[in-house]
């Protein structure tokens, strides 16, 4: 197998600019993704952050093979996805901001079909769920249907579900997203683990800037579907920190410095222009 | 044989996959067991009250065939619940996970859409099955009908040659909504109520215009109808319905690939426009 995860290249995409059938009617494109490139290392957690609009989730589903880009090229283990969609799917799983389940169905019902689809036996599933719940205290939930479970809950079922099919490369679109302040660390913490122990590769978005800190060991930083700077942490900081100590450097000043506006602020302008 | 990561399936692995839809799509049936109830009662009215009115109708004619007449509406009403069942399990491929909001993990998983649907596909056939029986024996204790001259092989090849193309009839069906995704369900819809139209359901398609005749033609369901009809109300064999299903497997063998090249077609223009996710 390549050993590059994953390989990134003059990755653009743009919606809309489509001739209404009707009217005649030209749209205006709208770049949500400009010429991208970066490529993660085996086993590292690489992070994209940026605020919510700025390309992140697009990025990822282009990534997952649910969005076909304009440009540029996406390869996983050296697999063009679009020539070797199914065999890149099969390398890949996925956490969504929204947890995304057949709501009356059980948690265990889901994660049986969710992870059947990926050509797992009900046995291993059933095993490998348990496991995974237990570990996110959710075990004693498994029977119950989606809509009992809160929101956080239902999350933490997302996270057993991508996991849950070994993935070697996890795209993990702000998976913390909802979730209260133990259930994030409980997640991050799994985040770690799995890492460690399963030689697994993440792609992290995310708009936490204390979440990216902890987790990444790159972040890239994403700002109207442009990356504006990429590096470790410490890297990062040490850009910005103009003689200042590093330990007076959070991400949060990172972003500060190299948009001109904090998360909060370029989020206002990405909604309303 | 190479693995799944390979691009390639063991026939028991192929099979596996799309059966994860089947018990998937059971176990909604289990969870929305109202919904079924109310379908079943529907159905029921339904086709009594239709049926009845063939005991009117016969009612006020002298020397009417009226057992007749009450077989061909009953078979009428009976095959277009099954119609009705399974072009709305299989239409509803893209736009009950978009409602679900699963839509994006169940399409990025390594499974071939031939198979995806293939599981959809086995599972709306088997449930139209399992309703439409369910009405045609409670219907059965509102009618006195001698089904002595119904030839049960032959109306069993009927149903399972006919039911590919109507799987593949819905398949093209359900791909509207990857295409529109605010107006492609009620486009859906709209297939069937033009397929209940044209087809000969409650009438033969004589009666038709000319011009609507024509579309007649080109439905599975008018050949369905009439193997259906000539195998419960004729008696007629195998050997006798042997054109109708040849007829029927033709259907087939040209919409099971036209269906599936239009879906994946429809699938790879909504994740080039970003229109898998939208909802309507």
């Amino acid at each position: 197998m390549h050993s590059i995860p994953l390989e990134v290249t003059n990755l653009s995409k743009s919606f809309g600019g489509a001739r209404q059938f009707l009217w005649r009617r030209e749209k205006e494109p709208v770049a949500a993704i400009r010429n991208v490139s970066f490529q993660i290392e085996r086993g590292e957690i690489y992070g994209v952050i940026g605020a919510n609009g700025s390309g992140k989730s697009t990025l990822v589903r282009m990534i997952s093979t649910l969005l076909t880009p304009d440009e540029g090229q996406i390869s996983v283990f050296g697999l063009d996805i679009r020539r070797h969609e199914l065999e890149a799917r099969r390398l890949i799983n996925r956490v969504s901001p929204d947890p995304s389940f057949f709501k009356n169905m059980s948690a265990l019902e889901n994660l049986l079909f969710f992870a059947r689809i990926y050509g797992m036996g009900p046995a291993e599933i059933k095993r490998k769920a348990a496991e995974i719940l237990g570990r996110l205290d959710l075990a004693d939930r498994i029977r119950e249907p989606m809509l009992n479970l809160s929101r956080g809950q239902q999350q933490k079922v997302a996270v057993a579900r991508a996991f849950l099919t070994s993935p070697v490369l996890m795209l993990l679109d702000e998976p913390t997203t909802g979730l209260d302040p133990a259930s994030k660390l409980q997640v991050q913490q799994f985040v770690r683990e799995v890492r460690e122990q399963h030689d697994a590769t993440i792609l992290l978005t995310t708009h936490d800037m204390d979440e990216a800190e902890r987790l990444c060991d790159r972040i890239a930083i994403l700002v109207g579907g442009n990356v504006i700077a990429e590096g470790t942490p410490l890297e990062l900081r040490t850009r910005v920190a103009n003689g200042r100590p590093l330990e007076q450097v959070s991400m949060e000043t990172v972003f500060l410095e190299l948009t001109g506006k904090s998360i909060e602020e370029d989020e206002e302008v990405m909604a309303h222009g | 044989m190479a693995s799944i990561a390979g691009g390639m399936f063991t026939g028991n692995s192929a099979w596996a996959l799309s059966m994860a839809f089947v018990e998937r799509q059971t176990n909604l049936w289990k969870r929305y067991w109202g919904w079924e109830l109310v379908w079943l009662v529907y159905g029921v009215v339904n086709t009594v009250a239709i049926t009845l009115i063939a005991e009117q109708v016969g009612a006020g004619v002298v020397d009417a065939d009226i057992s007749g007449l009450v077989l061909f509406l009953l078979i009428g009403t009976l095959v277009w619940a099954y119609l009705s069942a399974v072009l709305e399990d299989i239409s509803l491929v893209i736009e009950w996970e978009r409602w679900e909001g699963t839509i994006e993990h169940t399409l990025m998983a390594p499974v071939p859409r031939w198979l995806h649907l293939l599981g959809m596909s086995v599972f709306g056939i088997l449930h139209g099955l399992v309703r439409t029986a369910l009405i045609f024996a409670i219907a059965l204790l509102f009618f006195d009908i001698d089904f002595g001259n119904v030839n049960l092989l032959a109306l069993v090849a009927v149903v399972l040659v006919a039911s590919v193309s109507v799987a593949a009839v819905a398949i093209l069906a359900g791909l509207l909504p990857l295409l529109y995704p605010e107006r492609g369900s009620q486009m859906s819809m709209m297939v069937q109520a033009s397929l209940l139209l044209v087809s000969g359901v409650y009438y033969e398609v004589e009666v038709l215009p000319a011009w609507l005749q024509v579309f007649s033609f080109i439905s599975p369901a008018t050949y369905f109808l009439d193997g259906i009809r000539a195998a419960m109300i004729d008696g007629q064999g195998l050997a006798d319905v042997a054109g109708t299903l040849g007829i029927l497997a033709l259907f087939g063998v040209i919409m099971v690939p036209m269906s599936l090249w239009a879906f994946n077609w429809a699938e790879s223009y909504a994740k080039r426009t970003g229109k898998l996710k939208r909802t309507g």
